[in-house]
């Protein structure tokens, strides 16, 4: 099937960076594939852009940069203009729907919505804003699978934030499982 | 050799940085000193050595700069301890004088350097591979060491358990050179059992204080001295002055001609037993890719994609870059066609390339300023051209 590529941009702050290490956690240590991230960010350590890029393959992976992702994140409008025309024509988009408004993508890319922050914040945290997405994310693209990205979830956070994150992780999954199965619009 | 201490080995499966990686692999080699001044893109290896050397019994001390932390590891060295030090570009210029301090002292340390695009402050976040040459020559005067070149961050993890071990071996500081993408890259690692990792351990005399024992004398049939440690009742000299096999000072020509020769032939001499590299689809290869850390990732690609055109193209990637595999890259100038080069500097070891070939087939040298990789593409289009 050959690589999938993977890009996850947002702003320094929106845990990104950890966003992506738990997807391609996921797929390297609980799914049984290979998977490489790389980072971008810039010198300061908060609201500058910033992008997590995976690469996830059954087969080792030799070039480990994304240059047209098959599949994105954006949690920021910044991100979303910058990044999405690298995005395949028949990519997917997922966005934070609050805070990215899409414009002039291809008729042809599939982008599904979740208000990633506020769902976070029902939950009393908005910093798990990540880990909904990351739920979101499991749900509609079905790379990794539920039980790895649930694995990889505990795995990273802190052990006393496990409960809340494994909550933000099936509140994000549920949404997309939910969108899925729901009428087209 | 014995084993790793299974107290400080991190067994099983992980999702690590190549910075970590290394954190990881120092521990896992016994090292328990670490000296540093942070500075990206090598933070992470520091921050992670002060997180976990509380619990293994270790300490990493912050100095006031680079020129504090590149002395410290040394006094920690002759205090009994494995140790390391951390640094990027700047850090590293400022480094060099210790370097050859290591060197002449004959103090096995490790090095880590987590290139960055420069001159200068150049880069600060971006990747480049343009020390490579003062790894080999920075500090004044001749001297050898040893650097290695991983390109993932599980062979940041296994070649700084080998730099340590190489150390310890030769006495002499080795240079884990890693570039800002191997290092902030996050893999999967996995950490062997301990009683599967090998170290070897520090070579100490036994002779007794007072039955003469000498600091610097070529010990058990090799060129390498035995050591003692600082505390152990020896009366001992250690200085950046040309020394005698006891270590005090001598100002004279066949004293330094005695210490130089050895400092050089100890790592020539075992350049066999030093040196690695991984090559692939050599036989009958006409153009031979040399590559090293994350460009030899980058050239794979445009390798693929030459042979999918029918070039034989095969790949030979520097472990060690110093010692250099020359016996190996001679041995194929005769066989090949061309070598490319790509580095992400502007001709670097292409240069090294060129010396070993000498004139016996064409070295295409594929120079890249840094701030980010190679276009695999041409790398590709300097392999056709090559053949053509």
């Amino acid at each position: 099937m050959g690589p999938t590529e993977i890009k996850i941009g947002g702003l320094g702050g929106q845990g990104v960076i950890l966003g992506g290490i738990i997807i391609g956690k996921a797929a390297a240590l609980f799914d049984d594939k290979h998977s490489c991230l790389t980072q971008a960010f810039g010198p300061e350590a908060r609201g500058s852009a910033c992008s997590a890029q995976v690469v996830v393959d059954a087969e080792p992976i030799l070039y480990p940069y994304v240059h047209n992702p098959h599949l994105m994140v954006a949690m920021s409008q910044d991100a979303f203009a910058k990044f999405s025309p690298e995005l395949r024509k028949d990519g997917t988009l997922i966005i934070e729907e609050d805070l990215v408004k899409p414009t002039g993508l291809p008729s042809t890319v599939k982008v599904y919505a979740i208000p990633a922050t506020r769902i976070a914040e029902e939950l009393g945290k908005k910093m798990v804003l990540n880990i909904v997405m990351v739920g979101f994310f499991t749900a509609i693209t079905g790379l990794v699978s539920e039980q790895a990205a649930r694995e990889a979830v505990k795995d990273s956070v802190p052990p006393a934030t496990i409960d809340l994150n494994m909550k933000a992780f099936d509140r994000g999954f549920a949404y997309g499982k939910q969108l899925l199965a729901g009428p087209k619009n | 050799m014995s084993n790793a201490n299974p107290s400080g080995t991190l067994t099983g499966s992980h999702y690590l940085d190549g910075d970590h990686a290394c954190s990881e692999g120092a521990i896992a080699a016994g090292c328990r000193f670490a000296s540093g001044y942070p500075i990206t893109p090598s933070t992470e290896v520091v921050e992670r050595l002060s997180a976990r050397f509380p619990r293994v019994g270790g300490r990493f001390i912050q100095l006031e700069d680079e020129l504090g932390a590149s002395i410290a590891l040394l006094g920690a060295v002759w205090g009994g301890a494995k140790a390391c030090t951390v640094t990027s570009g700047p850090g590293f210029s400022l480094m060099m004088e210790h370097i050859g301090y290591a060197a002449i002292t004959e103090t096995p340390c490790v090095y880590i350097n987590v290139q960055r695009a420069g001159p200068s402050t150049g880069l600060p976040t971006q990747p480049a591979q343009g020390d490579m040459m003062q790894a080999r020559f920075g500090s004044h005067g001749d001297y050898r060491l040893i650097a290695l070149c991983p390109n993932s961050p599980q062979e940041c993890f296994d070649l700084t358990v080998e730099a340590f071990n190489l150390a310890e071996e030769f006495r002499v500081p080795v240079l884990v050179m890693l570039d800002e993408v191997v290092g902030h890259m996050t893999e999967k690692v996995v950490i062997p059992p301990a009683e599967q990792i090998k170290v070897s351990e520090r070579r100490y005399t036994k002779k007794k204080p007072g039955e003469g024992f000498k600091l610097f004398e070529a010990a058990n049939g090799s060129m390498v001295p035995e050591m003692v440690k600082a505390g152990d009742g020896y009366r001992i000299h250690v200085t950046g002055l040309t020394h005698d096999d006891r270590g005090y000072p001598a100002m004279n020509v066949p004293t330094h001609e005695k210490m130089q020769l050895r400092l050089q032939d100890k790592i020539v001499e075992n350049a066999d037993r030093i040196v690695r590299w991984e090559e692939k689809d050599l036989d009958g290869a006409d153009v031979v890719v040399v590559s090293f850390g994350i460009t030899s990732r980058v050239a794979e690609r445009a390798i693929k994609a030459a042979r999918e055109q029918g070039v034989k193209v095969g790949s030979f990637r520097l472990i060690t870059a110093w010692p250099f595999p020359e016996k190996q890259i001679a041995e194929l100038s005769k066989k090949v066609k061309a070598f490319v080069v790509p580095e992400l500097n502007l001709g670097q070891m292409a240069l090294e390339v060129e010396r070993v070939v000498a004139g016996r087939t064409k070295v295409v040298p594929v120079p890249h300023v840094g701030g980010t990789v190679h276009n695999p593409e041409t790398i590709l289009n300097k392999i056709l051209e090559s053949v053509r």
